[in-house]
Formats: structure tokens, sequence, C-alpha cells
């Protein structure tokens, strides 16, 4: 739209001032991790990276983080599976017979985690699943499959089905299909359904607070704990290695999506 | 049975294993909530008279309500103000802008109320920065009360906002504009007569998605509240976890839904959630 009409003064302050307020508030944990004071503050008489050194040799957080990291892994694997494949079966068959399921793939984003984590926290006891790996693996990937769905069904939505009704005809089977039809030209979807599920799982607090309490300490949790009892540069320091951590992320899907559609 | 048959049933396969895991591991522990909630302490609906005899029980409806109306007026102001100004720019300041919007909505919700935290407790950068100016002579109370979660759930809210919002202000027609400038429109009268009343079913959408968000919000109130405000959310977790009175809890829970689902049903001709939440990914 650009040259024929332009927002006023008024308007373009306000959106400027919205975008400090987003941005600038986050930004504010890389000084305070730098900072040479044992508080929260900001640096005083120079930078130091004492901090960093605190969070990455302690085996707590070193604990925690490879915790939810092979917790968001297992979950981002029973997500992308269990979701791509109901994508395309969604697809696949026509759009009214699969309305229920569809909605079904939304309740999970509607619904607040915090009915789901206390249904969990009574329904996961007598099935032995409290406190275990496999019980927080099941209620992150439970959980992230609407992502999947969602980013997969876009990717099938630019598919042109008569390729597959083509690789059918031609007498491949199912999963020859599937294998080397559809799921090659939706890789990018799935990819960035992956992603969005394994930061879902790697973020999550509110279900881990309720079916976890000692076994398995994920880095939410040992935020959260830290946030509420001892505020200290170290927290500081695990944000800003968090928020570079979701950058790259991020950076990771956009590349592949700029090559994919490049 | 034919090859058209089999076809059908293969394809009905690959929607098995994400409908099973759906109803065995999410679907059955939130019915069992629901059927908690009128069947603990004793059956029947003694958890649900609470709601109109107990009035902690409406003292914390009616701070959620309030908090969660301000939140919503508040992000769909900001929100309206970026999502303009993003379908005004140029192509390349576009992805700068949507830049801006989209890393916090992917940044970890702990480490922006976090950020909150460090920004506005008594001896925070905010209060420090003022005292030291000579502005203030003592620190405000600028967190672990009503304001402090206000700060924190509109700056996660915003971005939410933004996305329906850009999505129906991006197919309203620039010609139209233009056309109205030409006809010797002021630029406050395009916006007014024109553009405004064009994104109304986007404004109206991300303000239904702002306010179902933050009726069950739990991590941002419970960081920024510091246990004084309670909003629901956290007073369900404090009647199951600290107090285990499960009818109430489960109650309250039951209603939370209730007020989303029946907040979605009744916008649900304007708002299509499929559409915002493919915007969002």
């Amino acid at each position: 739209m650009d040259g024929i009409y332009s927002p006023g003064a008024a308007s373009r302050s306000l959106a400027w001032a919205t975008a400090f307020y987003l941005v600038l508030p986050i930004l504010i944990v890389v000084p305070v991790a730098l900072t040479d004071q044992r508080y929260l503050s900001l640096p005083q008489d120079g930078i130091s990276f004492r901090h960093f050194a605190t969070v990455l040799s302690s085996p707590e957080w070193l604990g925690s983080i490879w915790q939810s990291f092979t917790i968001a892994v297992a979950a981002t694997i029973l997500s992308v599976t269990a979701g791509t494949l109901c994508a395309i079966g969604c697809w696949r068959i026509s759009r009214r017979a699969t309305e229920l399921v569809r909605v079904m793939m939304l309740l999970p984003l509607i619904i607040p985690s915090i009915v789901y984590a206390i249904g969990l926290y009574r329904y996961f006891g007598p099935l032995g699943l409290l406190d275990r790996f496999l019980g927080v693996v099941i209620a992150h990937g439970v959980t992230g499959i609407p992502y999947v769905v969602i980013t997969v069904s876009t990717a099938l939505a630019a598919f042109d089905p008569r390729l597959e009704q083509a690789a059918r005809g031609m007498g491949a089977s199912l999963s020859q299909t599937l294998r080397w039809v559809i799921l090659p030209r939706i890789a990018p979807g799935i990819f960035s359904g992956a992603i969005f599920a394994f930061i879902h799982s790697w973020d999550e607090l509110v279900m881990v607070l309720f079916i976890a309490s000692r076994d398995v300490f994920t880095l939410p949790r040992r935020i959260w704990d830290g946030i509420n009892e001892n505020l200290d540069p170290a927290m500081a320091a695990v944000a800003v290695l968090l928020i570079l951590f979701t950058l790259l992320l991020l950076l990771a899907d956009r590349a592949l999506r700029r090559r994919n559609e490049g | 049975m034919s090859a058209a048959g089999r076809t059908g049933a293969g394809w009905w396969m690959l929607i098995l294993p994400a409908f099973l895991l759906l109803v065995v591991f999410y679907i059955a522990p939130i019915a069992q909530v629901l059927t908690i909630s009128v069947t603990e302490p004793e059956l029947g609906l003694g958890n649900y008279e609470r709601l109109f005899t107990s009035s902690a029980v409406q003292r914390v409806i009616e701070t959620t309500l309030r908090i969660c109306l301000i939140t919503t007026v508040l992000a769909l102001l900001l929100g309206y103000g970026i999502a303009y100004a993003i379908t005004l720019a140029r192509p390349r300041a576009q992805g700068w802008w949507i830049l801006a919007v989209l890393v916090p909505l992917w940044i970890s919700v702990l480490v922006r109320a976090f950020a909150w935290v460090t920004l506005l407790r008594r001896q925070g950068l905010v209060n420090n920065t003022l005292l030291g100016a000579g502005v203030i002579d003592e620190p405000l109370p600028l967190v672990w009360n009503e304001f402090g979660i206000i700060v924190g759930m509109v700056h996660y809210m915003v971005p939410f906002a933004v996305l329906p919002m850009l999505a129906s202000m991006r197919e309203i027609d620039p010609r139209l504009l233009a056309a109205a400038r030409g006809l010797g429109a002021s630029r406050g009268e395009v916006f007014r007569r024109v553009f405004l009343p064009l994104s109304l079913p986007g404004v109206i959408a991300a303000g239904v998605l702002v306010f179902i968000f933050s009726l069950g919000f739990y991590i941002t109130p419970a960081i920024l509240g510091g246990g004084k405000t309670l909003m629901v959310a956290e007073w369900i977790s404090l009647q199951i976890l600290d107090l285990i009175r499960w009818g109430l809890g489960t109650m309250m829970a039951t209603m939370l839904v209730a007020a989303i689902l029946v907040t979605l049903l009744v916008f649900s001709r304007i708002v299509d959630l499929r559409r915002i939440f493919g915007a969002g990914a």
C-alpha cells in the first residue's frame, strides 16, 4: 500500500511505543545477566560472565536443562507422528466427515492448561504416571498435536491432490504414496510443526507443576522456583540462554521455509 | 470389499493414533474434572451453590473478569496500532514489524514474567531510576498487585491481538482508501469511515481470542500478582494443591471451560478459530 495512503503521526507513535513495550522489557535481562554484582542490577564497574559460569557449572541447572530437552524431543516425536498422519487423513477424507476430529484438535489450544493439569493429576495417579518421564512426555506430546496438525494442514492445502491420485493409479500402495509422494512435499510444514511442538514442551510449566515433583524437575519448573524463592542474576543468565535458544529455533524455521520457497 | 472401500479405511487409520491419544489422554482427564465437580464431596450441585453463597468465590470471579476486560481493551488498542502500521508499511519494514510481534510470542512466558519482576519490583530498575532522578521519594508499588498483573498480561496478549487484526486489515482493498482520499476525505475521515469499519471483524476476533486466553491464564498473574491478587487459575491450583478441596477446584475449572465455550459459541459467526490459529503458525 506504499505511497497511496500513509498513517498519521499519532498512529505511528502508538505503533512504535507498542513495539518498544513488546521488545525492550525482554532485552533488559541481557545487561542484568552481565552484571558484576551479586544481586539483580545493571553492571556497575564492568561486565562479568560469572553468572553464566554459575549456571553452566551447576549440576541442578544442567540436570534440568537435559531433562527438559529429552522430554521435549520425545514429546515432539509423539506430536509430529500423530499430528502429521492425522492431518493427512483429514485432508484426504472429506471435510465434513472429519469435522469432529478437527474440532477436537483445537481443544488443547482453547481449554486452559490449568484445567487439563488438575485432570491429569487425578488421572495419572492410578496409572502410576505421576512424576515419571513417560507421564510428562504423554502430556506434552498430546497437547502438542494441534500445532503439528495446523502447520501440516496448511502445507497440504498447497498440495495438488491429483499427484496422490496419480501415484495410487499407477499402483503405489498407501504407505508408498505417503513415503514417496506426500511426505517430501509437506516436509517444511512438518518441520515447522516440530519446532512449535518442541517449544511448547520445552516451555511448558502448568502441567509439570501438577504431574511432576521430585524425579522429573524440568527447566521451567526450576525457573519458577527461582523466581518465587531467590531472585539472583543467575536467573537472568538462564533467561538469556533461553532467549538465544528460542531465537535459534525460529531462525532455523525461517531459513528452512525460505529455502523451500526460494 | 472394493478397492475404494479399502482406500477409505486406510486413510481413516491415519487419523486413529491422534484420535485415540486425544480421547484417552486429553478428553478423559478433562471429563473426569467435570465429573468430580458434581460428585465430591457428595453427589449433587453443592459445589455450584457456592457460586451464589460464597463471597470468596464471587470475589475471585469478579477480579478475574475485571482484569480480563481491562487486558482485552488495552491489548486491542495497542495491537490495533501495530497492525495498522504493519498494513500500511512498505514490504521491507513489514518484515521488521512482524518480527517485533512474533519474537515475543515465542519467548518463554517465564522469561517475560521474570523480566517484568526485574523492572518493576521495589528495588527494581524502574523504581531505582526514578528515585535516582529524584522524580519520586519512595518506590512505587508497581508489581505484586493488579497493576503488575495487567502490565504483564497485556504484554503477553498483544501478539495474539495483532495476528487476527492484521489478517483482516490485509483484506482491505487499498484502492478504497485512495479513492476516499481522492474524493476529498481527510486522513482522519478515511480512517473513521472506511478503514475502521472494514477492520472491525478482525478486532472482534482478536478481542474474543485475548479474552478467552486471559480467563484461564496462570503463570504471569501468579508471578506478578505475588499471591495477593488471585485470578481463577491460581485460585483453582490453590484449592487442589494446598487445600485439597477437589470439589470446589473442579467446579471452578468447569465454570472456566463453560465461560470460554459460551464466549466462543456466541461469537462463532464472526470468528473462524481455525483461521486465527492458522495465521499464528
